[in-house]
């Protein structure tokens, strides 16, 4: 399918839009139809229409076309019509990227078309429709790790879609944190009763769930091989245990903060001042005692952000605190009518229901809450003497309390736990605060180990509610992923891609930078130190064809030699012709789109520049930047995703490595003589189409001081 | 459009985008039904998501192409859910085709535009701008198609647009079209809108033009906006240099909203950091009671505290009153640290409204007292996803569609085996 020869390729171009009038049609046709293993090259006015498509059909069957270069509108519009089952149809963008935005009827103008037109038939040569590798006996069983209440909400739901799940908890019990709780926050009316934990009928559920198989005691020793065969060891109370799976929820939840650090609240050092959590475990439906003296508590005193929103601690908010000590403090008043209540707070966050709950916890009189800091928490006979400053009421005051309660944050368990084996690590990377979460806001569940969705509050601080709907989330996304890889296609966000990285062995020279800079650890080693490519895991994005110095990782569908195809069709005037060429390598995700919006829009921008769309641009090869050069191109545009902290890069770290790749092509540049200058990255979000003009423009004009490529014409 | 699909989305805003593409990516059939002609509801309107201040579009787009690439999925723009008969496993909906006499022919070439003699005020633009009767919804419209607005369109009276379309792609005459479809599972997921900031009457909104709602300033600072980007005051279209944030309009009220909508206080953190970086020399405030930064934006939150160009003011705004010469507006303050009621002077006022869950006319689609669809209250086969169901951001509201999408499988599963 790749094979350059043989190919029967059928050429129609559109001159609907515009195109018609601003082109010289019949000289394109011409051009195409005179391109090797192009059978036929037709014009036709309205190519998306029904009747046309209908035509277009009877042709290839009348031909016995088995590829078409589609000469239209952009590949992102009129995809249903434009769509030839078992076809490989390349769509060339002559309207929003060529008539659109250039000037009409303009040599310039016809000299870009002719070369799209060339380039598309040279990577309808190069390229087809991907064959997928399925492997064989693979598996549509869950993992879940962790019996909380998240763990279990994801195997509930699981179970209920249809799925064999099994529920890894190393306790002997389930029920994680929650099981410790007296009562819940209550999420509907009447908001002045506290609710039923909803743990224990989650436990009973869990437990007499048939697709649900529980191991208790039970911890993981090591997971290996790849979504829709993950092979799991267990060590269930000591025992070895193997299951297999096809995709894995983490559900491993969180601990406490360490209240030891907090010195100045004295923990530690008064037996009356615990933590949120511990008071929690105490509370039973009796009287609250005080743990000194057994005495019951008439005086308690909440300090909310006790370690958090602190960058000395915990920098960020742990979300479940405030909504907790309105709680507890209910537990206090409805055991003890004669107890008071201080709760000290920076801001209450009272969300979405819980407050209808604040406002009721507010009724109560005993209840006395003020916005301040406390300065010291000091040791006063048998008592505790809080001093309170930058309050509402005063600069600062004092009050003498039984129990100090610190309502401190959590902090997620260790995702490594999961040990995983492979190359790049035992566990999910953590992102901001070592949470294993996504840093995509519209794709929360986003994993840079695919096939592994972590849940939660390992995922992120929440209450209950939030967690049990988060769980249900992962669980969707994991039984997604089963689905997807038993049809050999790749999950978000190439969905439904069939390609797979190829790698051609024998010219392999064990650098293993595809291991390396593969943002999902698709890649692991062999003993002898050989990169071993798990195509279950890969997302498809391209990287390891950047990477491979050797180039010997291809797709299908986008490979060294398609795109090196491409660039060797395009015509390059020599340097008399005072016809710059400058080659852009675009990528799909945002920098194409933004491209064909200037169209949309009627930016007007050099025709002097030939774009190259590629899926990432860390997956451009160096390989490609030479050949481009080396034919005479003066000037390379990389347009891609921002990298850095708040990265938009689809793939996690692609076009972060176009930076860390950057000093190997100007090394390239050297030996070659030319200017490094003639190569710049840009980063473009999709929205900022205004921008093309000046970026592609700008850079023409450098070029242009710079002088001509050298290379031209040689 | 087939007869029969697993599941039916209603709504096709970034919650009903997720339920449909998770269902179909992972094997059901979905159709995804939404009233406007555009998919992407009120995200698409939106200029940036906090904290990570990036352009919707780029989500979008993805999804977009999902959804291209996706042969599970049918999509009925424009178009309404008139009645549901029937259970889980099989109700029969009637949806209702609203007119916009462009069909599928339409290439988006733009030379309709050209000749239509109509301009109308834009919605998408919240009435900051204009356009003609044939439109593009925004930039990056999907289905990529024009649409006619048929309440100001001149019809077969003009049909200038008619004889500029090579495509044959406007037919003035379409009428509403009734069409049914099978259904194991229902999701609702139509979303949210702006508590009617008209019935804050303190807050003088319609009265006094500097006075706009935190959508309308989202419209203005995107890029594809009424003004390109450029933030204006409404009164005279210049530059604002004193921009007040009014956090809590409406909210936390037992007048209007007794709840917390939560997204308020960082909607409009992250519009005063775009108004800082924009306008470095305007004076920039925020008055809040409490302020609700949810989890770990809580460095979100640091930036702006610390951010030299950006005030936070514990007080809540009771009333904002014109001055004498007409020029500013004066707002009156209860500064809660100080205990003072005071006075000072904005010459752009942007209340950060509470949101509301867009009003749904089918008898099974129950709302509860806070006024959202409560999913513990829906017939089984029936669920709901986003802000219809509770006041959530962006990321909480695709986590929301997304296990969402899993509970109508499971009605799928479940009914499929019964039959």
């Amino acid at each position: 399918m790749n094979q350059d020869i043989n190919n029967r390729i059928g050429v129609f171009l559109c001159t609907g839009c515009s195109i018609g009038d601003r082109l010289d049609i019949d000289s394109l046709r011409e051009i195409c139809s005179r391109e090797e293993q192009v059978v036929l090259s037709e014009v036709h006015p309205f190519l998306c229409h029904a009747d046309c498509c209908k035509e277009i059909s009877d042709v290839i069957a009348a031909h016995t076309l088995d590829k078409l270069v589609i000469g239209a509108c952009s590949p992102r519009v009129k995809r249903k019509e434009l769509f030839f089952e078992s076809i490989h149809t390349e769509r060339v963008n002559l309207r929003e990227q060529v008539v659109w935005c250039h000037s009409s009827g303009d040599e310039d103008t016809q000299m870009l078309a002719e070369d799209y037109m060339r380039m598309g038939i040279a990577r309808a040569k190069t390229t087809g429709i991907p064959d997928p590798e399925i492997k064989p006996d693979l598996t549509t069983d869950i993992l879940v790790v962790g019996g909380g209440i998240t763990g279990m909400s994801a195997a509930i739901e699981s179970a209920k879609a249809g799925y064999r799940v099994f529920l890894v908890e190393r306790e002997e019990t389930l029920g994680g944190k929650a099981a410790l709780l007296y009562k819940q926050i209550p999420a509907q009316p009447p908001y002045d009763q506290l609710a039923e934990p909803i743990v224990h009928q989650m436990i009973s559920e869990t437990e007499s769930e048939q697709g649900i198989e529980i191991f208790r005691s039970t911890t993981i020793q090591s997971i290996s091989g790849q979504p829709g065969e993950f092979d799991i060891l267990l060590s269930e109370k000591g025992r070895m245990k193997q299951i297999k799976a096809a995709s894995i929820i983490m559900a491993t939840g969180w601990k406490p903060y360490d209240a030891t650090r907090l010195k100045e609240y004295a923990y530690g050092k008064n037996p009356n001042v615990i933590t949120s959590h511990e008071l929690e475990d105490m509370v039973d439906g009796s009287t609250i005692l005080r743990p000194s003296d057994k005495k019951p508590v008439r005086r308690v005193l909440f300090i909310q952000c006790a370690g958090s929103r602190d960058r000395n601690h915990l920098p960020y908010c742990s979300t479940y605190c405030c909504g907790t000590s309105l709680k507890q403090a209910k537990y206090f008043r409805d055991m003890n009518p004669d107890s008071q209540v201080f709760i000290i707070y920076r801001d209450i966050r009272a969300y979405g229901t819980i407050e209808y709950f604040y406002k009721e916890v507010q009724k109560d009189q005993h209840i006395f809450m003020t916005k301040g800091v406390v300065s010291g928490v000091a040791i006063a006979g048998d008592e505790l003497a809080v001093e309170v400053k930058e309050s509402l009421i005063d600069d600062i005051f004092c009050v003498n309390v039984d129990l100090v309660v610190l309502a401190t944050g959590m902090v997620p368990n260790d995702a490594e736990d999961l040990n995983l084996t492979y190359r790049l690590g035992k566990g999910l990377p953590g992102l901001k605060y070592d949470f294993p979460d996504s840093h995509f806001i519209c794709f929360p569940y986003e994993t840079r180990r695919t096939g592994i969705y972590a849940a939660g509050n390992l995922r992120t601080p929440g209450f209950i509610p939030m967690c049990m709907e988060d769980a249900a989330g992962a669980a969707m996304k994991a039984i997604q992923c089963a689905e997807l890889t038993r049809q050999g296609k790749s999950v978000h966000p190439r969905s439904g891609d069939r390609s797979y990285p190829e790698l051609f062995m024998q010219r392999c020279t064990d650098c293993k930078r595809c291991t390396e800079e593969c943002p999902f650890g698709s890649y692991d080693e062999t003993e002898k130190g050989t990169p071993l490519p798990n195509p279950n895991r890969c997302r498809r994005c391209g990287i390891c064809v950047g990477s491979c110095p050797e180039r010997i990782i291809n797709f299908q569908d986008f490979s060294i030699h398609a795109i090196s195809s491409m660039i060797k069709t395009i015509e390059v005037p020599d340097e008399f012709e005072e016809k710059p060429r400058v080659l852009a390598f675009v990528c799909e995700n945002d920098a194409y789109p933004a491209f064909d919006m200037a169209g949309i829009q009627r930016l007007e921008y050099s025709a002097f520049l030939r774009i190259i769309p590629v899926r990432c641009i860390g997956s451009v090869n160096p390989v490609w930047i030479s050949d481009a050069l080396s034919k005479g191109f003066d000037g390379i545009l990389l347009i891609g995703c921002k990298p850095g902290e708040n990265y938009q890069c689809h793939y996690i770290h692609g076009s972060e490595l176009v930076e860390t790749r950057g000093e190997n092509i100007r090394e390239t540049l050297k030996t070659m003589m030319l200017e490094p200058e003639r190569i710049r990255t840009e980063f473009l979000e999709i929205n900022e189409y205004y921008r093309i003009p000046d970026i592609v423009n700008g850079f023409l004009e450098e070029i242009e001081t710079m002088g001509p490529n050298p290379f031209k014409g040689l | 459009m087939r007869d029969r699909y697993d599941i039916l989305v209603i709504g096709g805003g970034i919650s009903g985008i997720t339920a449909t593409l998770e269902a179909a990516e992972t094997g059901f059939s979905v159709l995804l039904v939404e009233k406007e002609a555009y998919l992407g509801g009120k995200v698409a309107g939106m200029n940036q998501y906090f904290p990570k201040l990036c352009p919707p579009y780029c989500g979008l787009e993805i999804n977009f192409r999902r959804i291209r690439e996706n042969t599970n999925i049918d999509l009925q723009t424009s178009t309404i859910v008139r009645t549901v008969e029937g259970s889980e496993g099989d109700f029969q909906v009637t949806l209702e085709t609203l007119p916009t006499h462009v069909n599928e022919n339409c290439t988006c070439c733009g030379e309709c535009v050209l000749v239509c003699p109509v301009e109308r005020s834009d919605p998408f633009n919240l009435g900051l701008s204009q356009t003609k009767a044939i439109y593009l919804s925004h930039d990056l419209a999907f289905p990529s198609r024009f649409t006619i607005d048929p309440v100001v369109c001149l019809k077969e009276e003009c049909g200038k647009c008619v004889d500029a379309c090579t495509y044959q792609a406007i037919d003035l005459t379409e009428k509403s079209n009734q069409i049914t479809v099978h259904t194991s599972a229902i999701v609702v997921a139509t979303g949210w809108k702006l508590y009617d900031a008209a019935k804050l009457t303190d807050l003088k909104f319609g009265v006094y033009p500097d006075v706009i709602t935190s959508m309308m300033l989202e419209r203005m600072a995107a890029p594809n906006g009424a003004f390109h980007g450029k933030v204006v005051r409404p009164s005279n279209g210049e530059t604002p240099a004193n921009i007040a944030f009014v956090q809590c309009a409406g909210s936390r009220d037992e007048n209007h909203l007794p709840y917390c909508s939560g997204i308020c206080c960082s909607a409009s953190m992250k519009q005063a950091l775009f108004l800082a970086e924009k306008y470095p020399e305007a004076t920039i405030r925020i008055f809040y009671i409490d302020l609700r930064v949810m989890g770990r934006n809580e460095d979100f939150l640091n930036t702006v505290e610390n951010h030299p160009g950006i005030e936070l003011i514990k007080g809540k705004i009771a009333g904002i009153k014109q001055s004498e010469n007409g020029e500013h507006l004066i707002l009156e303050a209860e500064n809660i640290m100080s205990g003072k009621k005071e006075t000072t002077q904005a010459d752009l006022v942007v209340l950060a409204l509470g949101i509301q869950p867009n009003p749904v006319e089918l008898k099974e689609v129950i709302f509860d007292e806070s006024g959202f669809i409560s999913p513990a209250n829906l017939i089984p086969g029936f669920y709901a996803a986003g802000c219809c169901r509770n006041p959530m951001d962006v990321s909480m509201s695709v986590k929301d569609a997304t296990g969402t999408a899993l509970k109508a499988i499971q009605s799928v599963v479940k009914t499929k085996v019964v039959r």
